[in-house]
């Protein structure tokens, strides 16, 4: 019995020795890189970095915007991500104020666009790309529902929309809140809230993921998703019968931006980094998965990408107002919506 | 062989008293040696890190000491009294349909002589196998909007309680399964036989033998599911809608708005389930006696053709469900896009389409796996044995319950969260441990302490500490005991424990997302990496491949049992 043990135990370390040298390691400065980027974004990005500065190698931890901004908060006190590469500005505008950025002037960073960056010199943060809160509709099921496809805001109003509309809790998701600050700042605080108790009656569940209402919208689960252009640009590659709207209002919008993080021991390879994600080339990275990128003069016909996406977004976009805002405006948020129980059908 | 030993040196025993065994100066160290080990353990690794997390809840958000003020601002949150009794309402409801299932379906693989126990027993299995979104897309692909079976749910939207109930009782089932099955599985038949010759009736027998016998264990499901169900808050999260809970107020204040604060006095308040379990544990666990004494008669179940075939229809039934739901996430898996082009293909599992890591993080899962399978089972099973066995040190072992019961109460989010504060603390001399295989492994072993526990404590009440006070009266040193008598006869628990080591492990996400390096990164986490990059086909089918390996190492499982019961548990069969 104890001999049949041992056999197994050896069997089981030898898988395991060969499993594990699978993944070998090199003499290339290691940059630990956190981000809250896509998937399908990681590899090319890394690849063309690499290209350009060799002898400096990625590693990537990967998750949703909240998960690596919670962890990187709770890791304050040990840092242990070297570049934060693709997180939301708003986020990496928290850890600033936590005193856990590296200010730093990128090369070239003053070509970028000026909404992009850190307004500090030298800036905390570089912005990369931007995002916006989108309508994804489901043409299919509309028609077997004659719903109208909605252009604005308002129209998400209308009543035969009751129970059709799926959208992010703003409490559970950034591009939730990233829609609930456009409207407030767009219409005022009180025609902003009362816009909201009208749309609550229209919305048959608030979800978790900011995503989700698009995939939803999407799979055909409810026919209008209120979410971000980039899924929704996605999905439809993928085949899904949706149309991505941006609101004609304008639409609330977030950048993913770069910071490094104070600490590292690895400053020169950061700075590297830095430097190269706000050049024009890495730009060009971007607007493969992005319209509108802080390079001005880099642009491309992104697939399925909803057109003029530039012209929609809010022109005022006052991102130190929403992050000092933030905690109130979701306590009313809460209390107004909060406790909306079983979803209407 | 012992079992002969035992029998014919029992007579020279008079006082025959749980734990009450004569111990030698040597044995009495290693007993104190081991204690002390565990309680360590279970310190570092649960205790300590959880305290750390808690101190947050008296802190605001920049670290300024704010008293109770956010435990006042969680009373006052507007969602928070529905949250309660949502959370209170569906997991009692939840418990409730699980652990009646659960006992109907571990009493016909323990009680009856129905074909096909083997298969139902994997089948029971398959909800660990599976990592919790492959439920959650099935569901939705079954009663969704567009979902094939949408009509049963009568116009109700499965985005909400019944959704929540539904995955849930998924969820939970093998855990209920898993420790009312080893408390079925031990009992005496001599009280079988007096209770018939005395002319009780099957009701009978099963009111005052079988159910009496089995209350541990009923009493531990009843918890563990009730427990598991409160804090988790996967399933509510993807499939809830708007239903609040709980455990989704945690996902709010730590991964929508990083207040660990706030986070931290949720985490806190759903301690309260396991605080209680414990009560009753230690309130129970007084009246528990071995069922399995020495002298006793291994329980064979007669042949009942009605009540076998009974049996069997009902396993086949609950069995085929489980299927169902992963044979719908493996349609899922293979389909180019839902609903609207149903075409087959394979190129959803190609994951380096979808997923930088490849099919690296399949292989660290397996590293993961196997280490905690290993590192988990001798903890776990040497401490309940320590726990239950060693004389003394009442103080201590109630500690060591306490903790071991914690874990289950804990959301892994928090548990995680718990671990970089004080694993990557700078004045901790264990920081080497964080960003390595290291950390996940533990953090799985103490998240998945509890149920293992449990199985241990169960598996070992039911057998009688005469054995070692035998033993003892032979000058048989304790470890020979407890390697040559108590192991054998617990082994059944002990691979099964091992199992739900290593399942779990395959598929656990919530405190691992926290704590993965790049080089570490399970395929657990890539599931969800993918479904959040909405490549819900590639998700499905990452997670199918975790079903097949633990699935494999689960029939792998099955056979090294069969050997091994061939082996050590010939004594259960006359």
């Amino acid at each position: 019995m104890i001999r049949r043990t041992t056999l197994l135990g050896t069997c089981a370390l030898a898988l395991l020795a060969a499993v594990t040298s699978a993944t070998g390691a090199g003499a290339a400065t290691r940059l630990t890189v956190y981000t809250a980027l896509e998937n399908e974004q990681l590899t090319p990005y890394k690849k063309a970095f690499e290209a350009d500065n060799p002898g400096i190698e990625i590693e990537w931890v990967r998750d949703s915007t909240g998960v690596v901004t919670a962890k990187l908060l709770a890791e304050k006190d040990n840092p242990k991500a070297d570049v934060v590469w693709g997180l939301a500005a708003s986020s990496l505008m928290i850890l600033d104020t936590q005193g856990m950025l590296m200010p730093y002037q990128p090369k070239g960073a003053e070509e970028l666009k000026t909404g992009f960056r850190d307004a500090k010199t030298p800036p905390a943060w570089v912005g990369m790309d931007a995002w916006m809160a989108a309508i994804c509709f489901n043409t299919v099921e509309a028609e077997k529902k004659k719903l109208p496809k909605p252009a604005s805001w308002a129209d998400l109003l209308k009543p035969e929309y009751k129970g059709q509309i799926v959208m992010p809790n703003p409490a559970s998701s950034g591009t939730g809140f990233l829609a609930v600050s456009g409207w407030l700042q767009t219409m005022g605080a009180d025609k902003g809230w009362s816009y909201m108790d009208k749309l609550n009656d229209n919305i048959a569940l608030y979800t978790h993921s900011g995503s989700k209402p698009c995939k939803m919208a999407a799979a055909g689960e409810y026919p209008i998703g209120i979410s971000i252009e980039y899924t929704g640009a996605q999905q439809k590659t993928k085949g899904a019968p949706i149309d991505v709207i941006l609101a004609s209002e304008g639409v609330g919008w977030e950048m993913e931006a770069t910071a490094i993080v104070k600490g590292t021991q690895k400053a020169e390879a950061a700075k590297a980094l830095a430097d190269w994600a706000a050049s024009r080339k890495a730009n060009e990275q971007y607007v493969n998965f992005y319209q509108v990128t802080a390079h001005p003069g880099v642009t491309k016909e992104t697939p399925n990408y909803p057109k003029n996406a530039e012209a929609a977004m809010n022109k005022t976009n006052d991102f130190v107002w929403a992050a000092a805002n933030r905690d109130r405006i979701l306590a009313d948020w809460e209390k107004r919506y909060g406790a909306k129980s079983e979803p209407k059908s | 062989m012992s079992l002969f030993k035992a029998e014919a040196a029992k007579s020279a025993f008079f006082t025959i008293r749980q734990s009450g065994r004569p111990v030698e100066p040597g044995e009495r160290w290693l007993f104190g040696l081991g204690m002390g080990g565990i309680a360590l353990f279970l310190a570092l690794f649960v205790l300590l890190p959880l305290c750390t997390l808690f101190l947050r809840s008296v802190y605001d958000r920049d670290g300024a000491f704010v008293g109770l003020a956010n435990f006042t601002a969680f009373l006052e949150a507007p969602t928070l009294v529905r949250s309660v009794v949502n959370s209170l309402s569906l997991s009692l409801l939840t418990t409730v349909i699980t652990v009646a299932l659960a006992f109907l379906y571990a009493f016909c693989l323990t009680r009856t002589r129905m074909a096909g126990k083997g298969l139902f027993r994997l089948l029971a299995q398959i909800p660990l196998l599976a990592p919790s979104l492959l439920p959650a897309i099935a569901l939705v692909y079954l009663f969704g909007n567009k979902g094939i079976l949408r009509g049963l749910l009568m116009g109700e939207s499965i985005y909400g309680p019944i959704g929540i109930v539904m995955g849930e009782v998924f969820y939970t089932f093998p855990h209920a399964v898993m420790i009312l099955t080893v408390a079925l599985s031990t009992s005496d038949a001599r009280l079988y036989e007096a209770a018939e010759a005395l002319g009780a009736g099957a009701w009978k027998r099963f009111v005052t033998i079988t159910l009496p016998g089995v209350r541990y264990g009923l009493i531990s499901a009843v918890f563990v599911v009730f427990t598991l169900v409160v804090t988790d808050f996967g399933v509510p999260k993807v499939i809830g809608g708007s239903t609040n809970m709980l455990a989704t107020e945690v996902y709010k204040q730590v991964v929508g708005l990083q207040n660990f604060g706030m986070g931290a006095v949720v985490g806190i308040v759903l301690l309260v389930p396991a605080v209680l379990a414990f009560a009753a544990d230690w309130f129970w666990q007084r009246r528990q006696m071995a069922l399995l004494s020495a002298r006793s008669v291994p329980f064979q179940p007669r042949e009942n053709p009605v009540g076998d075939r009974l049996a069997f229809l009902f396993c086949a039934l609950v069995g085929g469900l489980l299927l169902g739901l992963l044979g719908v996430a493996g349609f899922a898996s293979i389909v180019t896009f839902w609903p609207y082009n149903l075409t087959p293909t394979l190129a959803n599992y190609d994951f380096a389409e979808f997923d930088a890591a490849g099919w690296s993080s399949y292989a660290n899962s397996l590293t993961l796996a196997f280490w905690t399978a290993l590192a988990g089972t001798a903890i776990v099973f040497a401490g309940a044995w320590l726990v239950e066995r060693a004389p003394g040190r009442a103080a201590m072992k109630g500690a060591v319950r306490l903790l071991a019961i914690l874990p289950l109460a804990v959301p892994g989010m928090v548990l995680g969260l718990a671990y970089i504060f004080f694993f990557n603390a700078p004045w901790n001399p264990l920081g080497w441990l964080y960003h390595g295989m290291a950390i996940l492994v533990l953090a799985t072993v103490a998240h998945f302490y509890t149920v293992s526990h449990l199985t241990a404590v169960t598996a070992l009440k039911q057998l009688d500490a005469e054995f070692e006070a035998v033993s003892a009266s032979l000058k048989v040193p304790v470890w020979t005991t407890f390697l040559r008598v108590t192991v054998p006869l617990c082994l059944p628990a002990i691979l099964d424990i091992a199992i739900y080591f290593f399942v779990n492990a395959m598929t656990t996400v919530s405190a691992v997302v926290f704590l993965y390096a790049p080089e570490t990164k399970p395929a657990s986490v890539a599931v969800l990496n993918m479904d959040d990059a909405g490549e819900v086909a590639g998700a499905a089918a990452m997670a199918m491949m975790i079903v097949l390996t633990s699935a494999v190492v689960r029939a792998l499982h099955a056979l090294l049992s069969r050997v091994l019961q061939a082996r050590t548990q010939a004594w259960r069969h006359r």
